[in-house]
Protein backbone atom coordinates (compact mmCIF):
# COMPACT_ATOMS: atom_id res chain seq x y z
CA UNK A 1 0.00 0.00 0.00
CA UNK A 2 2.79 2.52 -0.27
CA UNK A 3 2.45 5.16 -2.57
CA UNK A 4 4.57 8.14 -3.81
CA UNK A 5 3.22 11.13 -3.10
CA UNK A 6 4.43 14.12 -5.37
CA UNK A 7 2.87 16.79 -3.24
CA UNK A 8 5.61 16.66 -0.94
CA UNK A 9 9.23 17.99 -1.69
CA UNK A 10 10.67 19.08 2.03
CA UNK A 11 10.27 16.37 3.38
CA UNK A 12 10.53 13.60 0.60
CA UNK A 13 7.96 11.49 -0.45
CA UNK A 14 5.67 10.01 1.97
CA UNK A 15 3.61 7.53 1.50
CA UNK A 16 -0.15 7.00 2.81
CA UNK A 17 -0.38 3.40 5.12
CA UNK A 18 -3.52 2.57 6.98
CA UNK A 19 -2.24 1.35 10.02
CA UNK A 20 0.83 2.83 12.30
CA UNK A 21 1.59 -0.71 12.79
CA UNK A 22 1.50 -4.23 11.53
CA UNK A 23 -1.82 -5.36 10.77
CA UNK A 24 0.04 -8.93 11.00
CA UNK A 25 -1.02 -10.09 14.89
CA UNK A 26 -4.09 -8.48 14.85
CA UNK A 27 -4.85 -10.82 11.61
CA UNK A 28 -3.33 -13.73 12.86
CA UNK A 29 -5.29 -13.51 16.44
CA UNK A 30 -8.91 -12.59 14.22
CA UNK A 31 -8.10 -15.63 12.79
CA UNK A 32 -7.70 -18.08 15.64
CA UNK A 33 -10.70 -16.14 17.12
CA UNK A 34 -12.60 -16.42 14.16
CA UNK A 35 -12.14 -20.57 14.05
CA UNK A 36 -11.98 -21.11 17.68
CA UNK A 37 -16.00 -19.03 17.83
CA UNK A 38 -17.37 -21.16 15.08
CA UNK A 39 -16.12 -24.64 16.22
CA UNK A 40 -17.40 -23.79 19.44
CA UNK A 41 -20.57 -25.75 20.22
CA UNK A 42 -18.57 -28.65 19.52
CA UNK A 43 -16.21 -27.76 22.06
CA UNK A 44 -17.96 -25.94 24.95
CA UNK A 45 -21.34 -26.67 27.35
CA UNK A 46 -24.21 -25.92 25.14
CA UNK A 47 -24.98 -23.67 28.38
CA UNK A 48 -22.23 -21.98 27.08
CA UNK A 49 -22.57 -21.76 23.88
CA UNK A 50 -26.19 -20.13 24.62
CA UNK A 51 -23.65 -17.52 26.41
CA UNK A 52 -22.68 -17.06 24.03
CA UNK A 53 -25.14 -16.51 21.72
CA UNK A 54 -26.69 -13.42 24.10
CA UNK A 55 -23.12 -12.47 23.86
CA UNK A 56 -23.14 -11.71 20.08
CA UNK A 57 -26.66 -10.72 19.96
CA UNK A 58 -25.39 -7.50 22.49
CA UNK A 59 -22.03 -7.14 20.05
CA UNK A 60 -24.53 -6.23 16.91
CA UNK A 61 -26.88 -3.97 18.89
CA UNK A 62 -23.92 -2.08 20.18
CA UNK A 63 -21.69 -2.13 16.81
CA UNK A 64 -25.23 -0.51 15.63
CA UNK A 65 -25.56 1.70 18.59
CA UNK A 66 -22.38 2.92 18.26
CA UNK A 67 -22.38 3.73 14.69
CA UNK A 68 -25.78 6.04 15.04
CA UNK A 69 -24.60 7.78 18.59
CA UNK A 70 -20.73 7.58 18.65
CA UNK A 71 -20.42 8.79 15.12
CA UNK A 72 -23.65 10.06 13.44
CA UNK A 73 -24.74 11.83 16.95
CA UNK A 74 -27.74 10.28 16.36
CA UNK A 75 -28.90 8.86 19.78
CA UNK A 76 -31.94 6.67 19.61
CA UNK A 77 -33.55 4.98 22.90
CA UNK A 78 -35.96 3.32 20.41
CA UNK A 79 -33.42 0.81 18.58
CA UNK A 80 -35.70 -1.83 19.93
CA UNK A 81 -38.17 -0.89 17.27
CA UNK A 82 -35.94 -2.69 14.36
CA UNK A 83 -35.49 -6.11 16.52
CA UNK A 84 -38.59 -6.23 17.19
CA UNK A 85 -39.83 -5.76 13.38
CA UNK A 86 -36.81 -8.31 12.37
CA UNK A 87 -38.38 -10.86 14.45
CA UNK A 88 -41.85 -10.20 13.57
CA UNK A 89 -40.46 -10.45 10.00
CA UNK A 90 -38.62 -13.59 10.56
CA UNK A 91 -41.53 -14.77 12.07
CA UNK A 92 -44.16 -13.49 9.22
CA UNK A 93 -41.51 -15.48 6.50
CA UNK A 94 -41.39 -18.56 8.80
CA UNK A 95 -45.61 -19.00 8.80
CA UNK A 96 -45.36 -18.38 4.70
CA UNK A 97 -43.21 -21.46 4.78
CA UNK A 98 -39.44 -20.07 4.05
CA UNK A 99 -36.69 -21.72 6.31
CA UNK A 100 -36.42 -19.79 9.59
CA UNK A 101 -32.43 -19.51 8.81
CA UNK A 102 -33.05 -17.90 5.14
CA UNK A 103 -35.45 -15.29 6.55
CA UNK A 104 -32.19 -13.88 8.05
CA UNK A 105 -31.28 -11.47 5.18
CA UNK A 106 -34.72 -10.87 4.22
CA UNK A 107 -35.75 -9.46 8.32
CA UNK A 108 -32.85 -7.61 7.52
CA UNK A 109 -33.68 -5.96 4.39
CA UNK A 110 -36.97 -5.72 5.29
CA UNK A 111 -35.87 -3.78 8.52
CA UNK A 112 -33.47 -1.40 5.77
CA UNK A 113 -36.45 -0.87 3.87
CA UNK A 114 -38.97 0.38 7.20
CA UNK A 115 -36.06 2.72 7.73
CA UNK A 116 -35.95 5.00 5.04
CA UNK A 117 -39.27 6.14 5.58
CA UNK A 118 -39.50 6.11 9.09
CA UNK A 119 -35.81 8.69 9.01
CA UNK A 120 -37.87 11.13 7.05
CA UNK A 121 -39.68 11.88 9.79
CA UNK A 122 -37.50 11.28 12.55
CA UNK A 123 -34.57 13.56 10.78
CA UNK A 124 -37.15 16.66 11.35
CA UNK A 125 -36.38 16.59 15.01
CA UNK A 126 -33.26 17.36 16.91
CA UNK A 127 -31.08 16.02 20.04
CA UNK A 128 -33.83 14.89 22.95
CA UNK A 129 -36.69 15.00 20.87
CA UNK A 130 -35.28 12.77 17.97
CA UNK A 131 -34.16 10.30 21.36
CA UNK A 132 -37.88 10.29 21.94
CA UNK A 133 -39.59 10.25 18.70
CA UNK A 134 -37.42 6.92 18.43
CA UNK A 135 -39.18 5.53 21.18
CA UNK A 136 -42.58 6.82 19.68
CA UNK A 137 -41.39 4.67 16.62
CA UNK A 138 -40.78 1.52 18.62
CA UNK A 139 -43.97 1.52 20.54
CA UNK A 140 -46.16 2.52 17.16
CA UNK A 141 -44.39 -0.66 15.51
CA UNK A 142 -45.31 -2.57 18.84
CA UNK A 143 -49.10 -1.63 18.80
CA UNK A 144 -49.54 -2.13 14.85
CA UNK A 145 -47.63 -5.79 15.37
CA UNK A 146 -49.77 -6.42 18.30
CA UNK A 147 -53.02 -6.07 16.65
CA UNK A 148 -52.06 -8.56 14.14
CA UNK A 149 -53.87 -11.94 14.54
CA UNK A 150 -51.82 -13.85 11.78
CA UNK A 151 -48.48 -13.30 13.82
CA UNK A 152 -49.81 -13.66 17.21
CA UNK A 153 -51.40 -10.40 18.72
CA UNK A 154 -50.33 -9.53 21.83
CA UNK A 155 -49.81 -12.73 23.45
CA UNK A 156 -47.23 -13.80 20.98
CA UNK A 157 -46.72 -16.97 18.76
CA UNK A 158 -44.43 -19.84 18.52
CA UNK A 159 -41.71 -20.22 15.50
CA UNK A 160 -43.06 -22.47 12.69
CA UNK A 161 -39.88 -24.39 10.80
CA UNK A 162 -37.71 -25.48 13.29
CA UNK A 163 -40.05 -28.14 14.78
CA UNK A 164 -38.27 -30.78 12.63
CA UNK A 165 -35.16 -30.44 13.92
CA UNK A 166 -33.75 -32.13 17.48
CA UNK A 167 -33.39 -29.32 20.15
CA UNK A 168 -29.55 -29.60 19.85
CA UNK A 169 -29.84 -29.18 16.29
CA UNK A 170 -32.07 -26.11 16.70
CA UNK A 171 -29.18 -24.79 19.88
CA UNK A 172 -26.50 -25.35 17.01
CA UNK A 173 -28.11 -24.13 14.01
CA UNK A 174 -28.99 -21.15 15.98
CA UNK A 175 -25.36 -20.92 17.33
CA UNK A 176 -24.34 -20.46 14.27
CA UNK A 177 -26.67 -18.74 12.58
CA UNK A 178 -26.11 -15.80 15.34
CA UNK A 179 -21.81 -16.20 15.39
CA UNK A 180 -22.09 -15.29 11.60
CA UNK A 181 -24.54 -12.27 11.44
CA UNK A 182 -22.37 -10.95 14.39
CA UNK A 183 -19.16 -11.58 12.15
CA UNK A 184 -20.73 -9.87 9.40
CA UNK A 185 -21.90 -6.95 11.29
CA UNK A 186 -18.16 -6.40 13.38
CA UNK A 187 -16.65 -7.15 10.12
CA UNK A 188 -18.72 -4.47 7.38
CA UNK A 189 -18.78 -2.00 10.73
CA UNK A 190 -14.97 -2.33 10.22
CA UNK A 191 -14.79 -1.73 6.26
CA UNK A 192 -17.22 0.60 6.36
CA UNK A 193 -15.11 3.03 9.26
CA UNK A 194 -11.71 2.48 7.05
CA UNK A 195 -13.48 3.63 3.72
CA UNK A 196 -14.53 6.88 2.77
CA UNK A 197 -17.81 7.15 4.89
CA UNK A 198 -16.03 6.15 7.76
CA UNK A 199 -13.79 9.25 7.60
CA UNK A 200 -16.93 11.34 6.92
CA UNK A 201 -18.36 9.70 10.18
CA UNK A 202 -15.85 10.43 11.78
CA UNK A 203 -15.51 13.83 11.34
CA UNK A 204 -19.50 14.43 12.04
CA UNK A 205 -18.65 12.91 15.56
CA UNK A 206 -15.71 15.03 16.04
CA UNK A 207 -17.40 18.43 14.70
CA UNK A 208 -20.39 18.85 12.57
CA UNK A 209 -20.63 21.99 11.83
CA UNK A 210 -17.24 21.88 10.11
CA UNK A 211 -17.70 18.77 8.83
CA UNK A 212 -20.78 20.38 7.01
CA UNK A 213 -17.93 23.34 5.49
CA UNK A 214 -15.77 20.88 4.81
CA UNK A 215 -17.98 19.37 2.02
CA UNK A 216 -19.76 16.52 4.53
CA UNK A 217 -23.09 15.94 3.55
CA UNK A 218 -24.03 15.36 6.69
CA UNK A 219 -27.54 14.41 6.20
CA UNK A 220 -27.13 11.53 3.45
CA UNK A 221 -24.54 10.40 6.12
CA UNK A 222 -27.19 10.27 8.89
CA UNK A 223 -29.75 8.41 6.22
CA UNK A 224 -27.19 5.73 5.78
CA UNK A 225 -26.14 4.78 9.03
CA UNK A 226 -29.94 4.73 10.34
CA UNK A 227 -30.50 2.20 7.96
CA UNK A 228 -27.61 -0.06 8.21
CA UNK A 229 -28.28 0.54 11.95
CA UNK A 230 -31.55 -0.74 11.09
CA UNK A 231 -30.66 -3.48 9.05
CA UNK A 232 -28.03 -4.69 11.64
CA UNK A 233 -30.61 -4.70 14.72
CA UNK A 234 -33.21 -6.61 12.55
CA UNK A 235 -30.50 -8.89 11.77
CA UNK A 236 -30.33 -9.11 15.78
CA UNK A 237 -33.92 -9.40 16.06
CA UNK A 238 -34.17 -11.98 13.42
CA UNK A 239 -31.58 -14.67 15.07
CA UNK A 240 -33.06 -13.62 18.45
CA UNK A 241 -36.47 -15.09 17.29
CA UNK A 242 -34.65 -18.09 16.01
CA UNK A 243 -33.11 -18.81 19.26
CA UNK A 244 -35.99 -17.56 21.48
CA UNK A 245 -38.15 -19.77 19.69
CA UNK A 246 -41.44 -17.99 21.18
CA UNK A 247 -42.16 -14.59 20.25
CA UNK A 248 -43.96 -12.03 22.06
CA UNK A 249 -44.18 -8.19 21.39
CA UNK A 250 -43.24 -7.38 24.79
CA UNK A 251 -40.16 -9.21 24.33
CA UNK A 252 -38.56 -8.13 21.50
CA UNK A 253 -39.69 -4.62 21.46
CA UNK A 254 -38.76 -4.42 24.82
CA UNK A 255 -37.30 -0.96 26.14
CA UNK A 256 -34.08 -3.13 27.87
CA UNK A 257 -32.46 -3.53 24.09
CA UNK A 258 -31.77 -0.17 23.93
CA UNK A 259 -30.60 0.12 27.33
CA UNK A 260 -28.25 -2.17 26.97
CA UNK A 261 -26.86 -1.34 24.13
CA UNK A 262 -26.49 2.57 25.30
CA UNK A 263 -24.94 1.01 28.30
CA UNK A 264 -22.39 -1.49 26.64
CA UNK A 265 -21.30 1.37 23.86
CA UNK A 266 -20.59 4.00 26.56
CA UNK A 267 -18.88 1.44 29.25
CA UNK A 268 -16.64 0.53 26.06
CA UNK A 269 -16.24 4.10 24.54
CA UNK A 270 -18.26 5.33 21.75
CA UNK A 271 -17.16 6.57 18.78
CA UNK A 272 -14.37 3.54 18.07
CA UNK A 273 -15.17 0.53 16.78
CA UNK A 274 -13.36 -1.31 19.38
CA UNK A 275 -15.29 0.33 22.63
CA UNK A 276 -18.91 -1.80 21.79
CA UNK A 277 -16.98 -4.90 22.07
CA UNK A 278 -15.22 -4.16 24.79
CA UNK A 279 -17.83 -2.97 26.45
CA UNK A 280 -20.58 -6.33 25.48
CA UNK A 281 -17.56 -9.03 27.45
CA UNK A 282 -17.58 -6.81 30.62
CA UNK A 283 -21.19 -6.73 30.65
CA UNK A 284 -21.04 -10.64 30.00
CA UNK A 285 -17.91 -11.38 32.44
CA UNK A 286 -20.01 -9.36 35.02
CA UNK A 287 -23.12 -10.85 34.60
CA UNK A 288 -22.13 -14.08 34.66
CA UNK A 289 -20.24 -13.72 38.10
CA UNK A 290 -22.62 -11.70 39.91
CA UNK A 291 -25.11 -14.14 38.52
CA UNK A 292 -26.03 -15.80 41.71
CA UNK A 293 -26.31 -12.44 43.27
CA UNK A 294 -30.01 -11.66 41.60
CA UNK A 295 -29.58 -7.90 39.48
CA UNK A 296 -26.52 -6.42 41.22
CA UNK A 297 -24.92 -7.23 37.73
CA UNK A 298 -27.50 -4.70 36.48
CA UNK A 299 -26.94 -2.23 39.31
CA UNK A 300 -23.17 -2.38 39.38
CA UNK A 301 -23.25 -1.87 35.22
CA UNK A 302 -25.71 0.79 35.53
CA UNK A 303 -23.24 2.87 38.33
CA UNK A 304 -20.10 1.95 36.07
CA UNK A 305 -22.00 3.40 32.95
CA UNK A 306 -22.77 6.59 34.79
CA UNK A 307 -19.08 6.77 36.45
CA UNK A 308 -17.48 6.44 32.69
CA UNK A 309 -19.92 9.07 31.35
CA UNK A 310 -18.91 11.68 34.17
CA UNK A 311 -15.10 10.79 33.55
CA UNK A 312 -14.39 9.50 30.94
CA UNK A 313 -16.32 10.09 28.14
CA UNK A 314 -14.08 7.82 25.62
CA UNK A 315 -15.10 4.96 27.70
CA UNK A 316 -12.98 1.75 28.65
CA UNK A 317 -11.55 1.66 25.29
CA UNK A 318 -10.88 5.48 24.99
CA UNK A 319 -8.61 5.69 28.03
CA UNK A 320 -6.90 3.07 26.72
CA UNK A 321 -5.77 4.30 23.98
CA UNK A 322 -5.26 7.41 25.26
CA UNK A 323 -2.41 5.92 27.16
CA UNK A 324 -0.61 3.19 24.82
CA UNK A 325 -1.92 4.62 21.88
CA UNK A 326 -2.87 1.33 20.64
CA UNK A 327 -5.47 0.04 17.84
CA UNK A 328 -6.28 -3.53 17.38
CA UNK A 329 -8.64 -2.80 14.39
CA UNK A 330 -6.78 0.79 12.61
CA UNK A 331 -9.44 2.77 10.80
CA UNK A 332 -6.89 5.90 10.21
CA UNK A 333 -4.31 7.23 7.62
CA UNK A 334 -0.55 7.69 8.51
CA UNK A 335 2.08 9.30 6.79
CA UNK A 336 5.45 7.88 6.36
CA UNK A 337 8.22 9.04 5.45
CA UNK A 338 10.17 7.01 3.10
CA UNK A 339 13.21 5.09 4.59
CA UNK B 1 -20.50 38.10 -14.05
CA UNK B 2 -18.48 37.88 -10.30
CA UNK B 3 -17.31 35.50 -8.46
CA UNK B 4 -19.21 36.15 -5.46
CA UNK B 5 -22.29 39.00 -5.15
CA UNK B 6 -24.07 39.79 -2.53
CA UNK B 7 -26.93 42.27 -3.07
CA UNK B 8 -28.68 43.80 -0.17
CA UNK B 9 -27.95 41.21 2.56
CA UNK B 10 -30.25 41.66 5.93
CA UNK B 11 -30.08 39.82 8.84
CA UNK B 12 -31.19 40.08 12.65
CA UNK B 13 -30.99 38.30 15.87
CA UNK B 14 -33.45 39.13 17.91
CA UNK B 15 -32.93 42.85 18.20
CA UNK B 16 -28.83 42.68 17.35
CA UNK B 17 -28.85 43.54 13.54
CA UNK B 18 -25.72 42.06 12.02
CA UNK B 19 -26.20 42.82 8.64
CA UNK B 20 -28.32 45.52 6.90
CA UNK B 21 -28.50 46.05 3.20
CA UNK B 22 -24.96 44.76 2.74
CA UNK B 23 -24.31 44.75 -0.67
CA UNK B 24 -20.48 43.73 -2.80
CA UNK B 25 -19.20 41.94 -5.32
CA UNK B 26 -15.49 39.88 -5.63
CA UNK B 27 -14.12 38.78 -8.58
CA UNK B 28 -11.88 36.18 -9.50
CA UNK B 29 -7.89 36.68 -7.68
CA UNK B 30 -9.41 39.61 -5.66
CA UNK B 31 -8.24 40.08 -2.30
CA UNK B 32 -10.72 41.91 0.31
CA UNK B 33 -9.84 42.48 3.91
CA UNK B 34 -12.68 43.03 6.23
CA UNK B 35 -12.16 44.94 9.68
CA UNK B 36 -15.04 46.36 12.30
CA UNK B 37 -15.40 46.38 15.90
CA UNK B 38 -16.33 43.68 17.77
CA UNK B 39 -19.64 42.25 17.39
CA UNK B 40 -20.46 44.53 13.91
CA UNK B 41 -21.35 40.92 11.95
CA UNK B 42 -18.21 40.21 10.21
CA UNK B 43 -18.38 36.22 11.08
CA UNK B 44 -22.18 36.40 10.66
CA UNK B 45 -21.05 37.42 6.92
CA UNK B 46 -19.05 34.86 6.61
CA UNK B 47 -21.40 32.24 7.98
CA UNK B 48 -24.13 33.41 5.74
CA UNK B 49 -21.90 32.97 2.66
CA UNK B 50 -20.97 29.45 3.88
CA UNK B 51 -24.43 28.27 5.12
CA UNK B 52 -23.94 27.99 8.01
CA UNK B 53 -26.96 30.77 8.85
CA UNK B 54 -29.67 31.79 6.18
CA UNK B 55 -29.98 35.75 5.77
CA UNK B 56 -33.39 37.29 6.36
CA UNK B 57 -33.24 38.72 3.00
CA UNK B 58 -31.41 39.29 0.30
CA UNK B 59 -29.72 37.44 -2.52
CA UNK B 60 -26.60 35.50 -2.77
CA UNK B 61 -24.71 34.87 -6.34
CA UNK B 62 -21.86 32.04 -6.33
CA UNK B 63 -20.79 32.02 -9.99
CA UNK B 64 -24.09 33.90 -11.94
CA UNK B 65 -26.23 31.32 -9.75
CA UNK B 66 -28.01 31.77 -6.23
CA UNK B 67 -26.62 29.68 -3.82
CA UNK B 68 -29.01 30.75 -0.94
CA UNK B 69 -30.89 27.73 -0.53
CA UNK B 70 -27.91 25.25 -0.91
CA UNK B 71 -26.22 23.46 2.10
CA UNK B 72 -23.24 24.19 3.25
CA UNK B 73 -21.56 21.38 2.22
CA UNK B 74 -23.17 22.26 -1.26
CA UNK B 75 -21.27 25.77 -1.12
CA UNK B 76 -18.02 23.85 -0.21
CA UNK B 77 -18.37 21.24 -2.82
CA UNK B 78 -19.09 24.50 -5.65
CA UNK B 79 -16.20 26.38 -4.16
CA UNK B 80 -16.59 28.45 -0.99
CA UNK B 81 -14.12 27.22 1.52
CA UNK B 82 -13.95 28.96 4.85
CA UNK B 83 -12.25 29.09 8.50
CA UNK B 84 -13.59 29.22 11.59
CA UNK B 85 -12.66 32.30 14.14
CA UNK B 86 -13.06 29.73 17.09
CA UNK B 87 -11.07 27.10 15.25
CA UNK B 88 -13.26 23.60 14.94
CA UNK B 89 -10.72 20.94 14.28
CA UNK B 90 -11.84 17.00 14.34
CA UNK B 91 -10.03 16.67 17.54
CA UNK B 92 -9.97 12.56 17.30
CA UNK B 93 -8.72 12.60 14.08
CA UNK B 94 -4.87 13.41 12.85
CA UNK B 95 -4.21 16.49 11.12
CA UNK B 96 -3.47 14.74 7.43
CA UNK B 97 -7.20 13.51 8.02
CA UNK B 98 -8.69 16.59 8.49
CA UNK B 99 -6.99 17.63 5.15
CA UNK B 100 -8.02 14.73 3.97
CA UNK B 101 -11.87 14.32 4.71
CA UNK B 102 -12.08 17.79 3.15
CA UNK B 103 -9.70 16.93 -0.02
CA UNK B 104 -12.10 13.85 -0.43
CA UNK B 105 -15.65 15.72 0.22
CA UNK B 106 -15.15 19.00 -0.41
CA UNK B 107 -13.00 18.77 -3.76
CA UNK B 108 -15.02 15.65 -4.60
CA UNK B 109 -11.43 13.54 -5.36
CA UNK B 110 -10.36 9.92 -4.44
CA UNK B 111 -7.67 7.84 -3.65
CA UNK B 112 -3.99 9.22 -4.78
CA UNK B 113 -5.80 12.01 -5.61
CA UNK B 114 -7.33 12.94 -2.41
CA UNK B 115 -3.83 12.10 -0.57
CA UNK B 116 -1.84 14.88 -3.02
CA UNK B 117 -4.47 17.31 -2.31
CA UNK B 118 -4.65 17.31 1.52
CA UNK B 119 -0.65 17.04 1.82
CA UNK B 120 -0.38 19.54 -0.57
CA UNK B 121 -2.27 21.60 1.92
CA UNK B 122 -0.29 20.52 5.02
CA UNK B 123 2.90 21.18 3.17
CA UNK B 124 2.02 24.95 2.00
CA UNK B 125 0.65 25.83 5.77
CA UNK B 126 3.86 24.06 7.14
CA UNK B 127 1.54 21.91 8.96
CA UNK B 128 3.34 18.60 7.04
CA UNK B 129 5.61 17.43 10.08
CA UNK B 130 2.39 17.52 11.92
CA UNK B 131 0.66 15.06 9.95
CA UNK B 132 -0.05 11.75 11.82
CA UNK B 133 -0.68 14.05 15.41
CA UNK B 134 -3.84 14.32 17.10
CA UNK B 135 -5.64 17.51 15.83
CA UNK B 136 -6.75 17.97 19.46
CA UNK B 137 -3.31 18.00 20.53
CA UNK B 138 -2.25 21.26 18.75
CA UNK B 139 -1.74 24.53 19.92
CA UNK B 140 -3.80 27.63 18.96
CA UNK B 141 -1.45 28.74 15.98
CA UNK B 142 -1.58 25.21 14.43
CA UNK B 143 -5.32 24.99 14.90
CA UNK B 144 -5.51 28.12 13.06
CA UNK B 145 -2.97 26.89 10.38
CA UNK B 146 -5.17 23.90 10.21
CA UNK B 147 -8.31 25.60 9.59
CA UNK B 148 -6.37 27.22 6.84
CA UNK B 149 -5.54 23.75 5.57
CA UNK B 150 -8.80 22.24 5.80
CA UNK B 151 -10.22 25.14 3.84
CA UNK B 152 -7.15 24.96 0.91
CA UNK B 153 -7.86 21.18 0.73
CA UNK B 154 -11.90 21.64 -0.09
CA UNK B 155 -10.17 23.16 -3.34
CA UNK B 156 -12.03 26.51 -3.13
CA UNK B 157 -12.47 29.68 -5.43
CA UNK B 158 -13.23 31.69 -2.64
CA UNK B 159 -11.51 31.61 0.70
CA UNK B 160 -13.14 33.56 4.02
CA UNK B 161 -10.91 33.46 6.50
CA UNK B 162 -11.94 34.63 9.53
CA UNK B 163 -9.13 36.31 12.21
CA UNK B 164 -6.38 33.31 11.24
CA UNK B 165 -3.43 35.85 12.38
CA UNK B 166 -4.86 37.05 15.58
CA UNK B 167 -2.55 36.46 18.36
CA UNK B 168 0.90 35.35 16.20
CA UNK B 169 4.27 37.11 16.22
CA UNK B 170 5.05 39.37 13.68
CA UNK B 171 7.29 36.73 11.98
CA UNK B 172 4.26 34.01 12.28
CA UNK B 173 2.21 36.89 10.53
CA UNK B 174 5.11 37.69 7.63
CA UNK B 175 4.85 33.80 6.91
CA UNK B 176 1.21 33.67 6.74
CA UNK B 177 0.41 36.73 4.29
CA UNK B 178 3.37 35.38 2.21
CA UNK B 179 1.13 31.86 2.05
CA UNK B 180 -1.95 34.15 1.42
CA UNK B 181 -0.29 36.11 -1.12
CA UNK B 182 0.86 32.80 -3.07
CA UNK B 183 -3.00 31.80 -2.70
CA UNK B 184 -4.05 34.31 -5.05
CA UNK B 185 -1.90 34.04 -7.26
CA UNK B 186 -3.48 30.83 -7.64
CA UNK B 187 -6.15 32.61 -8.48
CA UNK B 188 -8.03 31.97 -5.51
CA UNK B 189 -10.23 34.94 -4.59
CA UNK B 190 -9.83 35.50 -0.62
CA UNK B 191 -11.64 37.53 2.00
CA UNK B 192 -10.01 38.06 4.99
CA UNK B 193 -11.48 39.24 8.63
CA UNK B 194 -8.80 40.56 11.03
CA UNK B 195 -8.17 43.16 13.38
CA UNK B 196 -4.14 43.01 12.64
CA UNK B 197 -4.18 45.60 10.13
CA UNK B 198 -0.74 45.89 9.33
CA UNK B 199 -0.93 42.36 7.98
CA UNK B 200 -4.39 43.42 5.65
CA UNK B 201 -2.42 45.95 4.22
CA UNK B 202 0.58 43.98 3.05
CA UNK B 203 -2.10 41.52 1.08
CA UNK B 204 -5.19 43.06 0.49
CA UNK B 205 -6.10 45.35 -2.17
CA UNK B 206 -9.38 46.45 -1.38
CA UNK B 207 -10.75 47.26 2.51
CA UNK B 208 -14.01 46.98 3.57
CA UNK B 209 -15.45 48.12 6.85
CA UNK B 210 -18.68 46.86 8.59
CA UNK B 211 -20.01 48.50 11.38
CA UNK B 212 -23.41 47.09 13.34
CA UNK B 213 -24.26 45.03 10.25
CA UNK B 214 -23.95 48.50 8.03
CA UNK B 215 -20.94 48.63 5.48
CA UNK B 216 -19.50 52.06 6.34
CA UNK B 217 -17.14 52.35 3.36
CA UNK B 218 -15.24 50.09 1.10
CA UNK B 219 -12.44 50.89 -0.77
CA UNK B 220 -8.54 51.35 -1.85
CA UNK B 221 -7.51 50.59 1.97
CA UNK B 222 -5.63 53.61 3.19
CA UNK B 223 -8.52 55.90 2.00
CA UNK B 224 -10.81 53.24 3.52
CA UNK B 225 -8.98 53.98 6.72
CA UNK B 226 -8.57 57.32 6.54
CA UNK B 227 -11.82 57.92 5.86
CA UNK B 228 -14.45 60.08 8.28
CA UNK B 229 -16.88 56.83 8.31
CA UNK B 230 -14.68 54.15 9.61
CA UNK B 231 -12.51 57.51 11.59
CA UNK B 232 -16.41 57.76 13.94
CA UNK B 233 -16.57 53.83 14.09
CA UNK B 234 -13.83 53.65 15.98
CA UNK B 235 -13.58 56.28 17.75
CA UNK B 236 -13.41 55.58 21.35
CA UNK B 237 -13.39 52.25 20.47
CA UNK B 238 -10.84 49.76 19.53
CA UNK B 239 -7.85 51.54 17.91
CA UNK B 240 -6.54 50.25 14.90
CA UNK B 241 -2.94 48.65 14.30
CA UNK B 242 -2.25 50.20 11.38
CA UNK B 243 1.74 50.22 11.50
CA UNK B 244 2.66 48.14 8.98
CA UNK B 245 6.05 45.10 9.95
CA UNK B 246 8.09 47.37 7.83
CA UNK B 247 7.53 50.61 8.07
N1 LIG C 1 -26.21 32.38 16.40
C1 LIG C 1 -26.37 33.58 17.01
N2 LIG C 1 -27.46 33.82 17.77
C2 LIG C 1 -27.65 35.00 18.36
N3 LIG C 1 -26.81 36.02 18.28
C3 LIG C 1 -25.70 35.86 17.55
C4 LIG C 1 -25.41 34.62 16.88
N4 LIG C 1 -24.25 34.75 16.22
C5 LIG C 1 -23.81 35.99 16.48
N5 LIG C 1 -24.68 36.66 17.27
C6 LIG C 1 -24.54 38.06 17.71
O1 LIG C 1 -24.42 38.84 16.56
C7 LIG C 1 -23.48 39.87 16.75
C8 LIG C 1 -22.44 39.84 15.67
O2 LIG C 1 -21.63 38.69 15.84
P1 LIG C 1 -20.41 38.36 14.88
O3 LIG C 1 -19.77 37.14 15.43
O4 LIG C 1 -20.87 38.31 13.49
O5 LIG C 1 -19.47 39.61 15.10
P2 LIG C 1 -17.98 39.87 14.59
O6 LIG C 1 -18.00 41.10 13.79
O7 LIG C 1 -17.42 38.67 13.95
O8 LIG C 1 -17.26 40.15 15.98
P3 LIG C 1 -15.77 39.77 16.48
O9 LIG C 1 -14.87 40.82 15.96
O10 LIG C 1 -15.89 39.82 17.97
O11 LIG C 1 -15.46 38.42 15.95
C9 LIG C 1 -22.92 39.70 18.16
O12 LIG C 1 -23.60 40.59 19.01
C10 LIG C 1 -23.25 38.27 18.50
O13 LIG C 1 -23.48 38.13 19.87
MG1 LIG D 1 -15.98 37.37 14.34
Amino acid sequence: MSIVTPGAKQHGAPSVRRSSTSPIYTLVGALVLVILLTMAPWIVPAQASSTLMNFFILVIMATMWNLLAGYAGMVSIGQQAFIGLGAYATLYFALKGVNPFVTIPLSTLTCAVIAVPVTFLLFRLRGGYFAIATWVVSDTALLIIGAIPFLGGGTGKLMPGLQSLSPAQTAHYSYLATWIVALVVVTGTYLLLRSRLGLVLASIRDNEVAARSAGVNVQSARRLIFVIAAAGCGAAGAVLAISQPFIQPLSVFNIQWAAEMLFVSMIGGLGTIEGPIIGSILYFVLQQTLQQYGAWYLIIFGSLAVVVALWQPRGLWGAFRERFHGELLPVGYWLREPK
Amino acid sequence: MSLLQLEDISKKFGQVVVGEGITFQLEQGDAVGIVGPNGAGKTSLFAMISGDIAPDSGAILFDGHNIAHLSPAKRARAGIGRTYQVPRPFENMTVFENALVAAQQGARTRGQKSYDLALGALERTGLAPFANRQAGSLTLLHRKRLELARALSTAPRVLLLDEIAGGLTDLEVNELTAIIRSLRSDGIAVVWIEHVVRALLTTVERLLCLASGVVVADGEPKSVLASDAVRSVYLGGRVLETRGPNE
